[in-house]
C-alpha cells in the first residue's frame, strides 16, 4: 500500500476507533444519571423503582414540614392530592420553598416508602409552577374526578 | 412619541433587510457592481435603525414610560438607573431587540472593514447575513414586539426586574453572550458564501479566520461572566450547573473552539476544508439552537422569559429552514471541493485533527444530554432530566485528554514532524519539571486544607503543568534564538502570542476546576450567634443579624468573622463577610446574597439560609480553593484569541497574498 494512504488509514482508523470509545462510554455514562420523573400517585402505586436516582414532584402539603431540632434535618409530604410522598432532606432549603408550593425532589425511596432527597428545587418566583409539577396535579385532579377511569 | 420612533424604526427594518438579501445577490448574478454595492449602504441603514430602536427602548426604560408594557412588566421607578438600562435586556423582547441590533453591527462591521474582500464574496456574505436578520425581525414584529402599549389605565408602578437580574454581572454578561452567538453568524455566511461561489481556498480561510476568533472570543468572555455570576448570585457557590441553559451557550462555544483550530490548518495548508465549512455551519446552527432552547420557554430555567408555544415554534421554523437550507447547499457543492497538501501522520495538520475530535465528541456528549430530556418529553416517553455526574464523567477525560496533547502542540511543525532525541529529552525534562511542581502544589494544598494528599488532584495538576511548561518553554526559546530583546519580541506574531496565552488560560482553567472540585469543602448548619463552624484551618464566627433597608429591597444581614487557626498561634481574624437574606418588595421575591472573601489562592464564601427559629439560622459556609482560577483561565484564553485576530496578515490587502505568514512552522 502507498505509504501515504497506510497512514490516511491508520488517522481514519484511529478516529474510529476512539469516536466509538466514546459513544459507549457516553451512553453508559448516559443511562446511569437518567433521572425520570414520578407523580406522587405513581410512589404510592409502587411504580416507582427503589434505590435508583429519580425525581419526584408536587406540592408540599399544608402543615406536613417539620424541622428537626439540633439538625438541618427536614420533613416535609409531596401531594398531588390523590396521593402523599413523605420526604426527608438534610440541608438548606431554597429561598422560595414554602408549603402550599411546588416543589421537585432529587433523590432515593426507601424500603419504608420515605424518600431521601438529596435535592430539593423550587419555583423561582410568587407566580411560577414546575411545568412536570402542574401536569402532574392535572393528571390527579383527573383520576379522582372519575375515579372508574 | 419615543416608543413610535423605535418601533417604526424596528418595522421599516423588515422591508430593508428584505431588500438588502436579495437584490445585491441579483446584483451579483447580473454582475452589477452599483447593485452589489447597495449590500454596504444598507448595511449601514439597518444599523441606524436598529440602533435608534434599541435607543428608544432603552430611553422608555430609562424614563419609566409605563405605558410601554415592556417597562411595566419588567422595571420600577425604585431601580437604579443601571439596573433600568440591564432591564432592556433583561427578558424576552428586549433581549430580542439586543439580538438583531448585534446583527445588525456584526453586519456593519463586515460592511466597513472587508475592504480586501472581493466584492462578490462581500456581497454574498451581507446578503446571508440580511436573511438571518429578515427572520429575527420578523420574528421580534410578529411575536414578540417590545414596543406594545396600555395607554388607557396606565399604571404608576411597574413589577420590577427579577432580583436574580439586578446585578452588575447580568448588565454585561448577555451583550458579551449574544456578541459570540450572533459572531457566529458572519463565519456562517461566509461557509454560505464560499458554497455559492465555489470557492475554498486558504485566502477564503484567512477571511473568516479573524471574525471567528473575535466572536468566539467574546462568547468565551459571556459565558464566564455567567458562570462568576451564577457562582456569587444565586448564592449557593456553585459555579458550573450543566442546566441546559448554560449547556446551550457551552455547544457553540465548543464548535466555535473546533471552527478556530481547523480554520488554522484550512488557512495554512488548504486541509480539512469541507470539515472546516462544515463547523461553520454547525457553529451559527448551535447558537440558533441555544436561542431557541431559552427564547421558546420549553427549559425551566431563570433564563426562560417567556412560555408562549407560537414563539417556540417561530424559531424551530427558522432553525430547520437554516440549518435544512444550508445542509442541503453543503451537500450540493461539498463534493467538488478537493483535498488539500499531503501531510505525516505526525505533524500539526493531525494534531488539529485530534482536537477537532475531541471538541466533537465533547459537543455530542452536552448536545446528547440536553436534548434527550426534550425529545423523551416531547414523544411522551417520560419526563426525564440528565445528572450532572453524566458531563462530569465524560468532560474529565476529555478535557485532561485535551491538555495533554495541548501540550505538544507548539513543538509539532506543519507537514511533518521528525522526532529528535534532543526534543524527546527536552520533553521528558518538562514532564519530570511539571510532575514536581505538580507534586508541590498539591502538598501545599493538602497541608493547607488539611486533607490527604489527592492523587486524582496531583494528575491533573501535572498535566496543567506539563502544558503550561512546554508552552512557556517554548515562547522563551523563540524569544532567546532571536536575542531575548524588544526586537525579537515584536519579531513574533500576534497568532503565535495569541496561541501561548490561550493554551496557559486553558491550562490556569482546567488546574482552577480540578483543583476546586476536588478541594472544596462546604458545610451547612445551624448556627445561632456567637456559634462556630470550622472548616480546615478556618472558623467561621456569627456574630450578629441585622435589618437592612435599600430603595427596593428589605434585607436580614449577617456578620460573620472569619478567623484563621492554626496549631501553636493565636487566632487571626482574616475578614467579616456579610451574607444577606433579601425581600425584594415590588416582584416580592427572596434572594441569597453570598459573602465572599475572594483571592487567587481561595474564596472564603458564606450565604444565610432560612431562620429556622428565632435567633436561629440555616448557614452554609464554603472555603474553594484556586476558584478564581476558571474564570481567569477563560479571560486569558479569551485574549489570546482577541490578540490573534489582530495579527497583522489579516490586515494585508489581497494583492501581497503570495506572501507566506512570517515563513516559521511555529506562526498559527
Amino acid at each position: 500500500m502507498h505509504p501515504i494512504r497506510k497512514q490516511r488509514l491508520i488517522v481514519v482508523l484511529l478516529i474510529v476507533v476512539g469516536s466509538s470509545l466514546a459513544a459507549f462510554f457516553i451512553i453508559k455514562a448516559l443511562k446511569q444519571n437518567l433521572n425520570l420523573f414520578y407523580e406522587p400517585s405513581r410512589v404510592a402505586n409502587g411504580e416507582a423503582p427503589i434505590d435508583r436516582q429519580i425525581r419526584v414532584g408536587g406540592m408540599v402539603a399544608e402543615g406536613s414540614l417539620i424541622r428537626q431540632a439540633n439538625s438541618l434535618t427536614v420533613n416535609f409530604i409531596i401531594t398531588d392530592f390523590a396521593a402523599n410522598v413523605a420526604v426527608e432532606y438534610s440541608g438548606i432549603l431554597p429561598d422560595m420553598f414554602a408549603e402550599n408550593a411546588g416543589t421537585v425532589v432529587t433523590g432515593f425511596l426507601s424500603e419504608s416508602g420515605i424518600f431521601f432527597a438529596d435535592q430539593v428545587l423550587a419555583k423561582h418566583d410568587e407566580n411560577y409552577m414546575p411545568p412536570e409539577v402542574s401536569a402532574a396535579l392535572d393528571r390527579a385532579k383527573d383520576t379522582v374526578n372519575q375515579p372508574d377511569n | 412619541m419615543i416608543p413610535e420612533i423605535g418601533h417604526f424604526s424596528l418595522l421599516l427594518c423588515l422591508p430593508l433587510a428584505l431588500v438588502m438579501a436579495v437584490v445585491p445577490l441579483i446584483g451579483v448574478a447580473a454582475k452589477n457592481i452599483v447593485w452589489m454595492r447597495f449590500a454596504s449602504t444598507l448595511a449601514i441603514m439597518q444599523w441606524v435603525l436598529l440602533f435608534l430602536s434599541f435607543l428608544a427602548l432603552s430611553y422608555s426604560f430609562f424614563i419609566d414610560d409605563f405605558t410601554v408594557k415592556l417597562v411595566t412588566l419588567h422595571s420600577n421607578t425604585a431601580l437604579p438607573w443601571y439596573f433600568k438600562l440591564s432591564a432592556v435586556w433583561g427578558n424576552h423582547e428586549g433581549s430580542l431587540l439586543l439580538w438583531v441590533f448585534i446583527l445588525a453591527s456584526w453586519t456593519l462591521a463586515v460592511g466597513l472593514a472587508s475592504s480586501s474582500i472581493p466584492l462578490v464574496m462581500k456581497t454574498r456574505v451581507l446578503s446571508v447575513l440580511a436573511m438571518i436578520s429578515v427572520g429575527f425581525l420578523a420574528f421580534i414584529i410578529f411575536t414578540s414586539n417590545p414596543f406594545d402599549r396600555s395607554l388607557i389605565m396606565t399604571p404608576s408602578e411597574g413589577n420590577d426586574l427579577n432580583p436574580l437580574l439586578q446585578d452588575i454581572g447580568l448588565i454585561i454578561h448577555p451583550p458579551m453572550l449574544y456578541i459570540g452567538y450572533v459572531g457566529f453568524s458572519v463565519a456562517f455566511a461566509f461557509a454560505i458564501a464560499a458554497l455559492l461561489e465555489g470557492r475554498f481556498d486558504a485566502e477564503w480561510a484567512r477571511w473568516t479566520r479573524p471574525w471567528t476568533n473575535i466572536a468566539w472570543a467574546f462568547l468565551t468572555v459571556g459565558i464566564a461572566l455567567g458562570s462568576w455570576w451564577a457562582y456569587y448570585e444565586l448564592g449557593w457557590g456553585g459555579w458550573w450547573f450543566w442546566d441546559p441553559v448554560e449547556n446551550a451557550s457551552l455547544m457553540p462555544w465548543l464548535a466555535g473552539a473546533a471552527l478556530v483550530h481547523s480554520l488554522s490548518a484550512t488557512e495554512k495548508r488548504g486541509v480539512f476544508k469541507s470539515w472546516t465549512i462544515l463547523l461553520a455551519l454547525l457553529a451559527f446552527s448551535l447558537s440558533l439552537l441555544g436561542t431557541f432552547l431559552v427564547r421558546s420557554g420549553i427549559l425551566v430555567s431563570v433564563h426562560a422569559f417567556a412560555s408562549d408555544p407560537e414563539r417556540g415554534l417561530f424559531i424551530l421554523a427558522f432553525l430547520f429552514i437554516v440549518v435544512g437550507g444550508s445542509l442541503l447547499l453543503y451537500a450540493l457543492k461539498a463534493p467538488i471541493m478537493k483535498g488539500g497538501a499531503v501531510f505525516a501522520l505526525i505533524s500539526r495538520e493531525n494534531l488539529l485533527l485530534i482536537n477537532n475530535v475531541l471538541f466533537a465528541i465533547a459537543l455530542t456528549v452536552v448536545l446528547l444530554g440536553t436534548l434527550f430530556p426534550l425529545v423523551s418529553t416531547a414523544l411522551d416517553l417520560g419526563s426525564y432530566s440528565v445528572g450532572a455526574p453524566y458531563f462530569n464523567a465524560m468532560f474529565a477525560p476529555l478535557g485532561l485528554l485535551t491538555v495533554f496533547i495541548m501540550g505538544f502542540a507548539p513543538f509539532i511543525a506543519w507537514n511533518r514532524f521528525t522526532l529528535l532525541k534532543q526534543q524527546s529529552r527536552q520533553w521528558i525534562l518538562h514532564l519530570l519539571l511539571a510532575i514536581f511542581l505538580a507534586m508541590l502544589l498539591v502538598s501545599g494544598l493538602s497541608h493547607q486544607y488539611v486533607a490527604d494528599f489527592n492523587f486524582l488532584a496531583f494528575f491533573i495538576a501535572s498535566l496543567c503543568l506539563w502544558l503550561a511548561v512546554n508552552t512557556l518553554s517554548h515562547f522563551f526559546f523563540r524569544i532567546k534564538h532571536g536575542g531575548l530583546s524588544f526586537h525579537s519580541l515584536s519579531q513574533l506574531s500576534l497568532s503565535y502570542y495569541g496561541m501561548v496565552i490561550a493554551h496557559i488560560g486553558m491550562a490556569v482553567m482546567i488546574l482552577g476546576i480540578g483543583i476546586t472540585s476536588i478541594y472544596e469543602s462546604q458545610k451547612d448548619v445551624r448556627m445561632a450567634i456567637s456559634d462556630n463552624v470550622s472548616i480546615n484551618s478556618y472558623r467561621y464566627q456569627l456574630s450578629e443579624i441585622s435589618s437592612v433597608t435599600a430603595s427596593n429591597y428589605d434585607a436580614t444581614r449577617a456578620s460573620v468573622n472569619v478567623y484563621h487557626d492554626s496549631a501553636g498561634e493565636p487566632s487571626r481574624l482574616i475578614t467579616t463577610l456579610y451574607p444577606e437574606k433579601r425581600f425584594y418588595r415590588a416582584s416580592r421575591n427572596m434572594m441569597t446574597e453570598a459573602g465572599i472573601d475572594a483571592s487567587l489562592s481561595r474564596d472564603l464564601y458564606v450565604s444565610l439560609g432560612e431562620q429556622l427559629e428565632p435567633g436561629v439560622w440555616a448557614v452554609r459556609v464554603h472555603v474553594k480553593p484556586l476558584v478564581r482560577c476558571i474564570w481567569l483561565g477563560a479571560i486569558l484564553i479569551s485574549l489570546g484569541a482577541i490578540l490573534a485576530t489582530f495579527d497583522k496578515r489579516y490586515k494585508r490587502s489581497s494583492a501581497a497574498r503570495s506572501e507566506p505568514g512570517l515563513g516559521s512552522p511555529s506562526n498559527h
